[in-house]
């Protein structure tokens, strides 16, 4: 099964973010990038299919958001292939009709039995890039998906719904799938196989060109305002727990 | 049926409307009050007659009513869907931020040549456009977009809008498919319900809830005294679940469960909508984490600025000193 995983970087949450002056978007010059958890979890799952089944394994990504290392850490753990798409604007990643556009370009050429996708991305502000993927592609699309298997010219995906059930789907090939979580989490690679796969990978690039999304238009971006916060509790490590001890005993938790 | 009117993608959980279907109503009800429009709830399902009573918040209740919709079948839903809306021709459409909503929001915009935002938290009429309010990185940022053009799709977070519930005069239409439905490429196949065996969280007083900020798993021990010492259980967030560290049944959530305990302790949570949605009900919360700009602490009615690992022990403690 050939089998291509579209990643994706995206501002990684755990640093500050900042408004750019504009204050209609993030100050991507201060941004530090990470690869989107859903599109790890998609290449982790498309790995396993190959250690069970065969196949070959294509990562495709927008060269934007300090990409490289997220794609050798992809060659490391095992992809096959990297292909990697020119954009025009390095830092800031294009919104999902865009680079839906771009990508279905380069998977086009590709022969994917099976495209997957992270479900998701938490910068994904115009509709999402996975179902208009699959629009692009005319291929067959579910979403929120936790789990794959292969069959035969098909594939079973597990879908997410409330409440911790699931609904067993049947997928005819080729198709493109949105992976929320794999069927394992995804690896871990020492930083001496990242090191090497950089030294020994080669990216494939593709040319395409971009599209524009109709009638959305950001005019503001901000932090959210610290209104209703909740009360901190402040002090050493023993004086917060006996805080937190007495509002229990107040509210009548703990008696 | 006019221009100005407000649609919601009305969904089932099993045997009754989704909590966030009584919101995208109470939502839609708002944004309608403003354009001088009608709220018109659509249906989709094979036995939707059933459950389209509750939906009378509403000014009309579509139904459309086909065996092939008596499961979510992405396909069925968009082409269904598309044709309803090209025939109502709404101002905007109310989707929730669901397992349903994203598969099917994003692709009906783009058949339909619609402006779609994802994440929307309020909505307001700002001359020709919407104004609508946009919550994303995890609940970090929120940006005011404007939406030219209709029918707007909106895809709705929960949480967003008060629910509505009240009883209208709705009219109820049952209709067939409008598009002739087939198999597609994707067929759903049976549902598979959580292993039972476990605690059921939403029946506890207590849970101590941990995530990504636990770092390993030799630490959920700690937490795991914590809980007990309370009286509680452990829940956990979502990468806690996937790392295979504790059962799917004890997550909370979107794709967990629902929780209103009487008291939430979120251990190195950064309360994601995704989390938010599943535990802002609760009576107490208390938000742990190191992060003093993590959205836990827009949610919860106490906070701690702090490493959890160095309190959870002094935590211990005092509690047992209280319990004396
Ligand atoms: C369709 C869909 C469904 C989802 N369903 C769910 C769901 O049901 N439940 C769910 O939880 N998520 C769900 N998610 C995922 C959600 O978006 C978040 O990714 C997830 O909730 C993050 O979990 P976390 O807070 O544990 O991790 P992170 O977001 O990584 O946060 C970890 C936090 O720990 C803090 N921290 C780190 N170290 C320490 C320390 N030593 N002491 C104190 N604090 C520390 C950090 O500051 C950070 O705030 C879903 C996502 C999607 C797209």
């Amino acid at each position: 099964m050939n089998i291509v995983v579209v990643v994706r970087q995206v501002p990684d949450l755990i640093e500050p973010l900042e408004i750019a002056e504009s204050g209609t978007s993030l100050d991507f010059d201060e941004v530090s990038f990470l690869v989107n958890e859903t599109d790890d979890h998609a290449l982790e799952q498309a790995l396993l299919l190959k250690e069970a089944g065969g196949g070959t394994v294509t990562v495709v990504a927008l060269d934007c958001g300090e990409v490289d290392d997220t794609l050798y850490t992809a060659a490391a753990k095992g992809a096959d292939k990297i292909v990697k798409i020119p954009v025009e604007d390095e830092l800031r990643p294009p919104a999902p009709p865009a680079a839906a556009a771009l990508f279905a370009e380069a998977v086009k050429g590709l022969q994917a039995d099976l495209v997957l996708v992270g479900s998701s991305a938490h910068d994904e502000l115009e509709g999402m890039l996975a179902p208009l993927l699959a629009l692009k592609l005319q291929l067959p699309y579910v979403g929120v998906i936790r789990g794959v298997r292969a069959g035969d010219g098909s594939v079973t995906a597990f879908k997410e719904f409330p409440g911790a059930v699931m609904a067993k789907m049947n997928v005819k090939l080729p198709a493109v799938l949105g992976i929320l979580a794999a069927d394992q989490p995804p690896r871990y690679v020492p930083v001496s196989r990242i090191k090497a796969a950089t030294k020994s990978t080669e990216f494939e690039e593709v040319e395409v060109a971009a599209a524009a999304a109709p009638g959305v238009t950001v005019q503001r971006m901000y932090h959210p305002a610290a209104g209703e916060r909740a009360e901190m509790l402040e002090g050493s490590e023993e004086e917060v727990a006996a805080k937190i001890a007495e509002i229990l005993v107040e509210k009548g938790i703990l008696k | 049926m006019s221009a100005q009117d407000i649609l919601v993608v009305a969904e089932t959980n099993q045997d009754a409307p989704a909590d966030i279907t009584f919101e995208l109503l109470g939502g839609a009800r708002e944004l309608a009050g403003a354009t001088g429009g009608q709220v018109v709830a659509v249906l989709l399902g094979s036995d939707g007659v059933k459950h389209a009573a509750a939906l009378s918040a509403a000014d009309r209740i579509l139904v459309i009513d086909d065996p092939q919709l008596a499961a979510f079948s992405p396909d069925a839903y968009v082409a269904v869907l598309e044709h309803v809306i090209s025939a109502e021709g709404p101002r905007a459409v109310l989707v929730g931020c669901t397992t349903i909503g994203y598969d099917v929001a994003p692709t009906l915009a783009a058949k339909l040549n619609a402006p779609v935002v994802n994440g929307c938290k309020a909505v307001a009429v700002e001359g020709d456009a919407l104004k609508v309010t946009c919550g994303l990185c995890g609940g970090k940022i929120l940006a005011d977009v404007a939406v030219a053009g209709s029918p707007a799709i909106l895809m709705t977070l929960p949480g967003s809008f008060r629910p509505s519930e009240a009883a209208g005069q709705a009219q109820v239409e049952t209709k067939a498919s409008p598009v002739p439905l087939q198999p597609g490429a994707v067929t759903f196949e049976q549902m598979i319900m959580p292993e039972a065996g476990d605690v059921d969280i939403m029946q506890q007083d207590v849970l101590v809830a941990i995530g990504r900020g636990i770092q390993q798993e030799g630490n959920i021990e700690m937490a795991q005294e914590l809980a007990e010492t309370l009286g509680g259980e452990l829940a956990a967030s979502r990468p806690i679940v996937d790392q295979g560290w504790l059962p799917t049944t004890r997550q909370v959530g979107k794709s967990g469960m629902i929780v209103k305990p009487k008291l939430y302790l979120a251990l190195g949570i950064s309360g994601a909508p995704e989390h938010q949605e599943g535990m802002s009900g609760s009576d107490v919360i208390i938000a742990v984490n190191t992060d003093p700009s993590a959205p836990i602490f827009d949610v919860a009615h106490y906070g701690v600025e702090m490493d959890l690992l160095d309190l959870v022990e002094p935590l211990v403690e005092a509690i047992n000193a209280k319990k004396g």
